[in-house]
This record gives structure tokens, sequence and C-alpha cells, in this order.
């Protein structure tokens, strides 16, 4: 089982859907590549959607993580959307739901882009 | 792998895909021990991360150097042993991936993450080896 991901554009925000494990290995190195890609590309506004993550282990979370920083240091936002339970329990163990920006709709995350760039 | 009724021991390469052969154990366990889907992926990542410990910290991710497996249902307790060819770990210098200061850190929330899944955890070092041994407490019922 492995991780699919696909990007769309919306108002200025670049819209990840991914579906899949997001686990050590390859999927986590693709995760990490696809992030830096659209950072190198100017994209620097991602929204994350992870309703189709069935399982996400502590280098997934880690990868999670290494892009917020990323995306961070070049001056842009990594959010989240439509986190499955597992998911968000996960996060919040870690405590992590205290960093991360998570939505559960589409159209209010994108706007919350919106209002940070204009303020 | 051999296996009874209620136990089940495999010994696995070290290397990632025996990860998820482990993970795949565990979930079979669980199912068989009657746990809740809910519980069942709690084991299933405290099996996924000491399996990760396993091949890469443990045996180094040689492949040649096996991780050795023991899943048993008993007095109403699931226990989980696994077993790498590594000299170990100090647990008292992991430090808190729950602290402010290491929050954005990518590493460091495996032994967290199992520890919090599970009943029971404790490492152990059979002659030379690292073991660590998961328990997951069953319903009467």
């Amino acid at each position: 089982m492995s991780m699919k991901a696909t990007a769309r554009e919306v108002d200025g925000v670049t819209v990840i859907d991914i579906s899949g494990r997001i686990t050590l290995g390859e999927t986590c190195q693709e995760l990490r590549q696809l992030i830096r890609d659209y950072l190198a590309k100017g994209h620097k506004n991602l929204l994350l959607n992870l309703a189709d993550v069935t399982y996400i282990d502590s280098s997934g979370i880690g990868e999670l993580v290494s892009g917020f920083t990323a995306v961070n240091n070049q001056g842009g936002q990594m959010k989240l959307l439509n986190l499955t339970k597992k998911v968000h329990d996960l996060l919040q163990i870690t405590k992590l739901l205290t960093v991360f920006d998570v939505h559960t709709d589409e159209a209010t995350a994108i706007a919350s882009f919106s209002k940070k760039a204009t303020a | 792998m051999t296996a009874d009724a209620n136990a089940i021991e495999a010994t696995l390469d070290s290397t990632l895909e025996n990860v998820e052969v482990a993970d795949e154990i565990a979930l079979r366990m669980c199912a068989l021990a009657g746990l809740e889907e809910e519980d069942q992926h709690k084991v299933e990542m405290a099996v996924h991360e000491s399996m990760i410990n396993a091949v890469r910290h443990g045996n180094k991710s040689d492949a040649s150097k096996k991780v050795w497996l023991r899943f048993e249902i008993r007095d109403r307790r699931l226990e989980i042993h696994i077993r790498d060819e590594g000299t170990g770990f100090d647990e008292t210098q992991i430090p808190d991936p729950l602290a402010p200061e290491n929050l954005l850190k990518v590493s460091g929330r495996g032994i967290f993450l199992i520890r919090t899944f599970m009943d029971e955890f404790r490492i152990e070092h059979p002659n030379g080896s690292t073991e660590v041994i998961l328990i997951k407490r069953l319903n009467p019922n």
C-alpha cells in the first residue's frame, strides 16, 4: 500500500489531496519531495487534505512537521484539512494540534490563508 | 513462522517490508483477541514503531540480522515480544517529545507512542540482544 497525492490550485492555495499510508520509507520521501518541489516553484500556501490517509506512523508525523517547518522558513503557510479520527488522535497525543492549523472545511481553510495574507 | 491457537512466532529479516508483515500479524492477533478497531490500531502502531526501532536502530538496517517476534494471548492479555540483535538503548536518554522545545523535531516520537498505546511496556536484554515486551489487557468479555 502506497501513498498517492494530487494537487490543485484554489484561490492561490495549493491543495494537495493525499491518500493511502504515510510511513517510513518511500512514502515519507515522496511527501518530503512533493512539498519541497512546490516550495521551489513558489507555491508557499499549502493545504494538505488528509481525508483519505488511512495510516500514518511516527515518521509520517515527522514528515508533516518537517514540511511545516520548511514552508514556514520560506515565509509560507502549511495547513491541514480533513483529518481522520486516527490522524487527529495522533496529532492530539503528540501535542501537534497546538502547532498545526487544522480545518474541517475546505472553503474555510482556503479563506484562512487569504485572511492571513491580507492581514 | 510457527503458530498455535493462541500464539504465533516469526523470525524476519531486518527490512522495511517486514515491518508491514509484522503489522499484519499484529492485526490478525488483535482480531483473534477480540480487540475493537480502535485498540487494534493502537496495537498495530505500537508493533509498527517497535519493528522500526528493531530494524533501523537495533539491527542497523542490516537485512541479514533478524527480528524475532512472538504474539501470545493468555491470561486476558495480548503479550508481544519483539527482539533484535542490537545492544539496546537507554530509555532515560530519549528526549520528551511533548516538551515545547521538541515539538517541532522530526523524530523521537516512536517510544512515546508505544508507551501511550500499550498498557505495559518494558525492555529486556536476553543474551546480549534487546527485547521489548508490549502488553494489552483484554476485556473479560
